[in-house]
Formats: C-alpha cells, structure tokens, sequence
C-alpha cells in the first residue's frame, strides 16, 4: 500500500513526540552504569552506582513494596463495599459521595498532606509511623479501585443474576461473596494494578509526610537528586524503572483484556 | 416489604460506613481544619486577600496559570496530532511507540525533573548537542523552558490516551461524506474531527491544566529561579513556618483546580475522569 506525504509527515511528528518521551528515558539507563558520565561513556560501563543505591536506599524499596500493598488490600476492603453500594443507589446522596472520594485526586496532593499534617500532627506516634504515608495513599488512590469495580457492576448482568440467587433463597452474605465478588474480579484486578502503580510513584503528598525514618522510592529519589552524583540518582532511577514499568505493562495488558471481553 | 427496603437500606449503610469513616477522618475534616487554619493567622481572612495583594504572591499566582495554560495548548496540539494519526494508521512497531508514549503516565515529578536534567541540564544532550554545533552550550532545564519541557513530559501521555479513546469511537462515516463532497484533509480536521474530539479535547485539557497547576515534583527537583505556586506553599510552610498563609494558598490551589475540572464537566459532559 502507498502512503501519502502527509502520512510520512504525521509518523515524523509523532516518532519525534516518542524521542522526547523515550530519549531522556535511555540517557538515565546510560548515565546510571558509566563510571564517569562527565568524562562519557569511554570512562568505562560499571554497576558500581547500582550497588551504591542498594546500600543506601533499599529500605526505601521494602517500604514502598510494603506500602503499596498494604494500600491495595484496605482500598479494596473498603472500596468494593462502596462501589456496591454505589451501583445499587443511582440517588442524589450516592452521587455526592461519588463526587466527593474523587476530590482527592482533583486537588493539589501538596494540599493533602497539609490538611493531614495539621489535622494529625498533635498525635507524633501517629504522624511519625510509616501508616501516616499509608493513609495519604488510600485517600489518594481509592477513586482507582472504585471506578473500574463499579464499572464492572453496573455494565454486567450482576443484578439478575444477584436476584436469581435471592429468589433461590441465598443471604446477602452468601450473594456477596459467592455471586458478586467472582464477577468483579476483573475489576478488582483492574484497580489494583492501578493503585500499586500510583502508590509505588506517589511524590506529592508522601515527601510532606515522610520522617528521615519513612522514605520511599520516590522520596529517596528526590533525596538522590539533590545530594548524590547525577550517576548515582541515574541508578536510582533505573531501578525505579523496572519495578514500575513490568506494573504498567501489566496494567495496560489488563485493561486491553477487559475491554476486548467488553465488546465480545 | 417496606420492613425488607429499610433492613436493605441499613445494610447498605453498613457496606459504605468504612470508606465513609476513612474519608471523614482523613480527608475532610483535615480539610476543614486547613480552611479554618487559612484564617487563623494575625491577618485573619486577609490571608486569603493576600494571595492577590501580595506582590510576591500574585506574580506566583500569574507565573503558575501561564505556563500551565502555555502546556495545556502544546499538549492539546502535540498529542490531537500523534494521538490521530496512530489512531488511524496500522503499521509495524505501532504498539512500541504506543507504549513509549504511555510510560511516563506513571512517573512521579521528580523523576520527570531529573530526566529534564539530563535532556538539557548542565551537562545535558541538548546542551552537548548545541556546543558542538554552535560553540555555545544551551542549558534550558532550570528556566522556564526547563518547567515547560517538564509539564510537556507528563502531560502528554495522560492527553494521548483520551484522544486516541474518543478518535476510536469517531463516526468515520462522516469523514468519509465529507471527503466526497470534496473536502480538503485540512477542512475534514476544522469541521468533522475537531468538532467530534471537543468533548475529550475540553475534559483532558482541563485535567492537564489542573494537573499543571498542582504539579510540586518537577519544579522541586529543577529548582528553578521561578516559584510555581505548589513550591511557594512548600516554601511558606517549610522554610519560613508561615502555617496560615501556606494553608490559604493551597486552599486557593485546591479550588482553583476543582473549579477547572468542574467547569470543564459541565461543558463536556461526565467525561471528565481525573489521572492521577
């Protein structure tokens, strides 16, 4: 097939959108194993910033791990509940409070952290523990586990199938956990790669409310930035790089799935 | 059955009391408190006032909404351009560039500082690039361009996507009548796709602007010489320990940009949904 000008016009545009995106990406790869990025690459290749980065920072990984999943868990204990309630009330109420749990994201995290800070402050056990930094992403990502699950509730055939199993005699509790979850777990799935990716990047609201004993991934890298060698907060960054880009890529493949059962 | 709807009722009730709890306590009364905080300083009210009056504050406030519309326009256009033309064309590494154009939807701001460096910083490609062709080393990434490039970077993935969402569900019927009837590619794009994306175009564009707006990372880790409104809140509070004038300025933020993305809904309809 011919294409025209204009096509190779477009593709030129667009591959030098993707240098701009991709180029600065390749340049940390390269600065985080030179031995001397100044000198350039002739200084020779070296993992010694790696492993520099691995003494130094490594508690910040465990705790953004542990973070994240711990945000994953309590998004969805008490998200689905509120999703199913959500899809069953189509009220007044039910919309104000779907508006209100988005403002989270809607307002500066800067914000946020300030509100929690003078709000929690006078409890130091509290405002010093790494669930201080926990509580800020829930608040944060909650909308992410909500949205996708009562996405999933209200396209599906999840209330004939809720009422077919009340007429067949079956307790809320046994619809719920037998009926209503197994066909929301694609949507659970969907927001939890989503709240594990935002929690794991999260800066905005975590560098207020982080101790020098409560750093994560993102607030060591900014602790990197400032204070290490350009090549040792380029190592920082490539290990940054493979613990979230493996979770958008499982992200991306995910959504990609549901929507193609979507529209079978 | 009424006895039934009022147990179904309670129950429901019970279902949304956790998230309810979490959201009361951790986000909107800390809320409230920070609006009261705003007014409790030796101004009182005035310092919300001075977020206008203070020179300091209102050459921030102005600085802040310029570069972000200044992005918000640049991202509009850089991604309608991309978005649609990988929208409608097939071709071998399409999903590559796809995904590297997505990536950075996830990076944090000071990650897209740091990498803003690296592009054009002290010893950046850009400037290397430039000395070499010109004898003249160009640093760009700790003015205003550097902020601008920086915003750039984050924003065009979260605008790439919604346009490329709302181009799919694009009635190619009528581009195909248009061009029948003898329309230019350029008349197609003014008066059947342009029209078609508005929607998507208003929504992401205000969730652009809001994010702008927000932005604290970026600007944190470039420290430029130009205080963006999020690292003056951050430096009133940090530094200079001023709680009730750090408090009505991010108060002002959080409006701001709620308002932004409101409006934008009203005009666009439900589409507009918040990326973090």
């Amino acid at each position: 097939m011919k294409r025209s000008p204009l096509f190779y016009a477009q593709l030129g545009f667009t591959l030098l959108v993707c240098a701009f995106m991709v180029v600065p990406m390749v340049l940390s790869v390269m600065a985080g194993v030179t031995t001397n990025y100044f000198v350039g690459i002739k200084s020779g290749l070296t993992l010694k910033w790696i492993v520099q980065v691995w003494d130094l920072y490594e508690k910040t990984i465990y705790l953004s791990v542990g973070i994240a999943l711990a945000c994953v868990a309590i998004t969805a204990l008490i998200g689905v509940p509120a999703a199913y309630v959500l899809a069953q009330r189509q009220g007044r109420i039910a919309r104000l409070i779907e508006e209100l749990i988005v403002l989270p994201v809607a307002v500066p995290g800067l914000a946020t952290a300030l509100a929690l800070i003078q709000f929690w402050g006078p409890y130091p056990e509290f405002r010093t523990s790494w669930v201080f930094i926990l509580v800020g992403h829930v608040i944060f990502t909650l909308p992410f586990m909500v949205r996708p699950v009562l996405a999933v509730m209200l396209t599906g055939n999840l209330r004939s199938l809720e009422e077919a199993a009340a007429t067949l005699g079956a307790g809320f509790a046994q619809r719920f956990f037998s009926v209503v979850l197994p066909n929301v777990r694609g949507g659970v799935l969907a927001g939890a790669l989503m709240v594990l990716t935002l929690s794991v990047g999260e800066f905005n609201i975590t560098w207020m409310l982080h101790t020098p004993l409560t750093m994560t991934v993102p607030v060591g890298l900014a602790d990197s930035y400032a204070s290490m060698r350009l090549e040792t907060g380029s190592a920082y960054t490539i290990i940054f790089f493979l613990i979230i880009i493996p979770l958008l890529l499982a992200l991306q493949y995910w959504n990609n799935l549901l929507r193609r059962n979507d529209q079978a | 059955m009424s006895m039934d709807g009022r147990k179904h009722t309670l129950l429901l009730g019970a279902l949304m009391a956790p998230a309810a709890a979490f959201f009361l306590a951790f986000w909107l009364l800390p809320m409230a408190r920070l609006v009261g905080v705003g007014a409790s300083g030796p101004q009182g009210m005035g310092a919300y006032w001075s977020v206008l009056t203070n020179q300091n504050y209102l050459t921030s406030l102005i600085y802040t909404f310029v570069l972000s519309a200044l992005v918000t326009l640049a991202t509009l256009v850089i991604s309608c351009i991309a978005g649609l033309f990988l929208e409608r064309n097939r071709f071998p590494g399409r999903s590559l560039l796809l995904a590297v154009l997505t990536f950075p939807l996830a990076f944090p701001g000071v990650v897209v500082g740091f990498l803003i460096i690296l592009l054009c910083g002290r010893q950046g490609l850009i400037g290397d690039l430039t000395k070499w062709l010109t004898g003249e080393k160009l640093v760009l990434a700790y003015s205003l361009s550097g902020l601008f490039l920086g915003y750039l970077y984050f924003s065009i993935p979260r605008v790439i996507l919604t346009v490329m969402a709302a181009a799919e569900k694009l009635d190619y019927a009528l581009v195909e009548a248009a061009r029948t009837l003898g329309a230019s590619p350029l008349q197609i794009v003014r008066d059947v796709t342009l029209p078609a994306l508005g929607p998507a175009l208003v929504s992401s564009g205000a969730i652009c602007f809001a994010t702008s707006v927000g932005a604290f990372g970026t600007a944190f880790t470039l420290a430029t010489n130009i205080t963006v409104l999020p690292m003056l809140i951050y430096n009133e509070f940090t530094n200079y320990a001023n709680i009730p004038v750090a408090a009505a300025l991010s108060v002002v933020l959080g409006v701001v940009t709620w308002a932004v993305l409101a409006l934008a809904r009203s005009v666009a309809g439900n589409t507009v949904t918040v990326a973090a």
